[in-house]
Parts: structure tokens; sequence; C-alpha cells
């Protein structure tokens, strides 16, 4: 047992040093964003700033007009696929786990075999079905098609499996049809599942490059990693205002990770072992 | 009285098909037109010309689309390039992992803090992260501040051809790693205890049960792991797009298949030959994804 103190004393040195390699970019661009270009150009490794401003966000609010609406478009392009997601996921869930109707067993299939097709393959054609409905440049065309996701409805479906069949039933006892049943009695015993759910999709869209980058062509309508693309080639060489955009955009979902944090866990574990 | 109940059970069995359509409905929907639709598109319109300048036009070409790649050179060194993404992340990133897993699987205190802090990277976007670290591998960046530091040579990260996807390479490997650690520490909850008992009783030492109970047990999840990442390495885009500011630069070093596919599709306007690259993406991804199926998923895809 002595020697243990010795392998526990390397074990949290390997632990710290991971931590400082993990947080070192972040603090990095985050004491960036508040330096003045000056400083950042002379370069050095000072950590806090020697000036600290403001300016750099204040610049990418007043000066840059479209980076308030890119904020706008992804706060609106997130939430709105994370509520469909929610609603929609858990009702196809119940419906694969829980009713029986004609084509039960087809779609759950088809729900298995869509989970391996990656996005990127039904990404051109998905273009043009866009461009053939006249959503491309619009907010129905980057919410629409992201509204389910074959991920989580096998998630809900392997949920509701497991789920007490009792107080369904004790629930169409008191004269609750399916509908009243789902909403009033399963879904709110289903907040784990949800949360889960919740980080992961609102994260994905939250984040997501490739889908907005090739619907939107006008500027107003990018989101934010498309618009902070544009920018960097905008301020080629203006890492502050760079840096200060990228904190704004790192926020939120940082703010959802840190409420929600259990769960993501939980579900990582969870689609983890299922996935495999 | 017979025909009643019949009658009865069969408006039952009508009103559940009706409600099972209705919670169906927009996953349906949306999956028809956004899946299913898009997948039997792709698999056509890969055999035509597609013309998307003004009215979109079809022309029929067979092969060609297909029979083309095989001259591209672009389609080699995109190929060539994720095959050399995948065998130096890909393993990296697993070791790291496993022994991220391993250390905070032990008697470690504050290892909720631990877990906390290593998670930055994979839930900050792909867009923010690239952007940082373009800043970091910068002439006068953190990192070639810290390289002189140490007394090492600093290196033109970004412009030099030779190192610009090693560059992706590290950035990967720190954001992905931390993902696969979550899946390794919840397979290792799942070693019943009395294996290491028996073992210690049998006098094993703590590498002895390392190798001979943790890592047999921890195999299949490994193969999981190593699948995952080839897959995710094949999807590689964001970062290599920000990075080249779209080209797939310097030298076409950074190159990746979806960029290829995005560059012949929307720059060059060839969606056909875009589509055929994409079914060819497809097909490697599915072997990939079938193989490990076949080799470790089937009994666990029942429960």
């Amino acid at each position: 047992m002595k020697n243990f103190h010795w392998t526990t004393g390397f074990l949290y040195g390997v632990l710290i040093l991971y931590a400082v390699i993990t947080i070192l970019p972040f603090a990095w661009a985050l004491s960036a964003s508040f330096k003045p270009l000056a400083e950042i150009a002379a370069g050095g490794a000072n950590l806090i700033p020697q000036t600290f401003t403001w300016e750099n966000y204040r610049t990418i609010f007043l000066q840059e007009p479209l980076f308030g609406r890119w904020l706008l478009n992804s706060t609106i392009a997130a939430i709105s696929i994370t509520l469909f997601n929610l609603l929609f996921n858990s009702m196809a869930g119940y419906a694969l786990a829980r009713i029986s109707f004609p084509g039960n067993q087809v779609w759950f299939w088809i729900i298995l075999a869509a989970l391996m097709i990656p996005g990127q393959v039904t990404l051109l054609p998905k273009f043009l079905i866009l461009k053939s409905l006249g959503w491309l440049n619009t907010y129905m065309g980057l919410i629409a098609p992201a509204t389910v996701n074959a991920t989580f409805i096998f998630m809900m479906r392997q949920f509701f499996i497991n789920f007490p069949k009792e107080l369904e039933e004790a629930a169409a006892l008191d004269g609750l049809g399916r509908f009243e049943t789902f909403f009033r009695v399963v879904l709110p015993l289903a907040k784990p599942a949800l949360a889960a759910q919740t980080i992961f999709v609102f994260m994905a869209a939250w984040n997501e490059f490739l889908m907005p980058l090739v619907i939107m062509a006008n500027p107003e309508m990018f989101t934010l990693p498309v618009g902070l693309n544009a920018f960097k080639g905008q301020y080629i060489s203006y890492w502050n205002y760079i840096m200060a955009a990228s904190m704004i955009f790192t926020l939120p979902a940082l703010a959802i990770y840190a409420f929600f944090n259990r769960y993501f866990i939980q579900g990582l574990s969870f689609t983890g072992g299922k996935n495999g | 009285m017979n025909s009643s109940i019949q009658q009865f059970w069969a408006r039952q069995r009508d009103r559940e098909a009706i409600t099972g359509y209705l919670f169906m409905a927009p996953t349906m929907i949306v999956a028809g037109v956004f899946l299913i639709l898009p997948v039997v598109f792709a698999v056509i319109l890969s055999f035509y010309q597609v013309q998307l300048l003004g009215e979109v036009s079809f022309r029929f070409l067979g092969l060609k689309n297909f029979i083309r790649m095989f001259s591209d050179e672009r389609v080699w060194i995109a190929l060539k390039n994720t095959a050399e993404y995948a065998l130096i992340v890909v393993p990296v990133q697993t070791i790291l992992a496993l022994t991220l897993a391993l250390i905070l699987n032990s008697q470690i205190r504050g290892k909720h803090w631990f877990r906390i802090i290593f998670f930055l990277p994979t839930v900050t976007s792909s867009a923010v992260l690239t952007l940082i670290f373009m800043w970091i591998y910068n002439s006068n960046g953190l990192l070639n501040t810290i390289l002189s530091f140490l007394g090492l040579p600093s290196y033109n990260w970004l412009g030099d051809p030779a190192v610009a996807l090693k560059g992706i390479m590290i950035m990967n490997i720190w954001s992905t790693a931390p993902l696969f650690m979550v899946i390794y520490l919840a397979a290792l909850q799942d070693i019943p205890e009395s294996l290491y008992e028996a073992a210690t009783l049998d006098g094993a030492s703590q590498w002895e049960k390392l190798w001979y109970i943790t890592l047999p047990f921890l195999q299949p999840v490994t193969f999981f792991v190593v699948v995952m990442g080839m897959i995710g390495t094949f999807q590689l885009f964001d970062q290599s797009y920000i990075f080249s500011a779209g080209s797939g630069g310097p030298n076409n070093s950074t190159l990746t298949i979806v960029l290829l596919i995005y560059q012949y599709a929307f720059k060059s306007l060839d969606m056909g030959y875009a589509l055929a690259l994409t079914l060819v993406l497809a097909l490697i991804l599915i072997t990939v994804t079938f193989v490990q199926r076949k080799v470790f998923g089937e009994e666990r895809l029942g429960d």
C-alpha cells in the first residue's frame, strides 16, 4: 500500500496536466477577447490582458450589424429544432413501443436503417428538395428537415418499452384517451430521457455548420457558425474580434451543458451502450 | 350478439391504428420527405448529369460519373488524406480515451470536476474550436511561443502542406477523446467487482488485473470506439473547410472527401458527380458500420 500514494500522485499529475491542456485554449481565447489588437499582435503568452477592454465585444455588436442577426437566427433554429424533436421523437418512440398499428414493424426497421445513414449522404438531395419547395434561404428549410432524429426515436422507444404499463392502464381506467395519457402521464415521467435529448439536439443544432452553409445564401440568414466563418474571412487578422465573437457563440452552449451536464453523461453512456 | 362484439373489437383496433398513425405522422412526413426520398434521389441522380443553374435539368450518363472518379486525382488525394487521418487519429484518441477513463475510474477525488473540464471541447462548436486553434497555430501564436520557450523549432502550422493536416489531427484528438472516455467509463462500471476480488485472492497485481480482466472485458467497447472514430474521420468537413477557407489547401493537404463533395456540388455545380461521390462515401461508411454490427453488435441489438 505504500507505493499506492506515489501512483495516486502520478495519476493526479496526469489528470491535472490534461485539464490544463483542455482549459488553456479556452482561457487563451477568452483573454484575447478582452485584449486590444496591438497587445495580441505583439505576441507573448500573458493570460491576463495588460490593457483590459470591452471594445472587441462592442465592435462586433455595433459595427457588425449582422452579428446580432446571426445570433437570433441560431437561437430561433436551435430552440425550434429542439422543441420539435422532443415532441415528435417521443410520439414516434411511444407509438413504436406501445401502439399496434399496421406498419409498426416496418417503421421500426426504417428508423434502425436511418441510424446508419450519415447526414452527408442525404445532404445534396435534401438541397434539391428544399430548392424545389422554395425553402432555400428560409427558416423552414433549416428547421423542417431537422425536426425528427432516428437516434432519439430509437432511444425513446427503448425507454417506453421499459416503462411500467400499469400507469397507462390506470390512466385508461380513469377515462383518459391515448393522447391525454401520453401528454399528462407518460411524458412527465420521461423527463430524464427528455433532458438528455434536449442537450444533444440543442448542441447539434446550435453547432451545425454544413447544413446552414449549404442552404443559406443571404448573409442575413446565416447562423452563427457560418457567420463566424464569413466574419473570419472579413477580419482576417483581427483575432481580437474573432475571439470575442467565438466567446459569445460558446456561451449559450456552455450554459446548457452546465445546466444539463448530469443528463448529458447519462445520455452518452446510454447511447454509447445501445448503439453498440 | 357475437357480431356486435366482433364489431366492437374491430372498432377498437381501428381506433388504435389511427392513434398510432397520428403519433407517427410527423415522423413519417419528415422522414419521408427528408430521409427516404433523398436516399432514393441520391441513388438515381448519381447516374445523371444535374444542371443546377436556372431551371434544374437532368441528363442520363449511365456509369460515367463513377468511371470519372478513377481518373480524378483529387478523389485519390482526399481518400489518401482521410486514410492518413484515420490511421493516426483513431488509435491515438482511443488510447487517450481509455487511459483517461481508467484513471478517472480509480479511487480519485474530484473526478466529477475533471469529467466536466475534459468535456469542454466536446460541447464547443467545431467552428469555434477551429478558429481558436487557427489562432493558436498562428505564426506568433501560443503553440509557437511554447515551442520556442522549450527551445524547439516553430512551425508554419497553417501554411505548410506537410503540417496543416497534423494541426487538424491534434485538434480533433483533443476534442473527440473525452466523448469516448465517457463511453469507456460507462463500460467500466459493468465489470463485475467479483472478478477483481477473485483475482486479488489469487494474488494478481494491478497490472495483471488490467491486462487479464479489464482490457478483455472492454474489447467490444474498444471495437465500437474504433469504428465510431473511423466513421467520424470519414465525415470530416467543418475543420478542413474553415482551416482552408473552403479550398482544402495548402496544396490539397486538408482536402477531405466531404469537402470534395461540397466543392463539386456548390463550386463546380456538378451535382450528379458529387452525388456519385456521396454514394461511394456512403458505401465506405455502411461497410464500416456493417462490419461493426457483424463482429460485435448483433447480440446487443435485441435488448
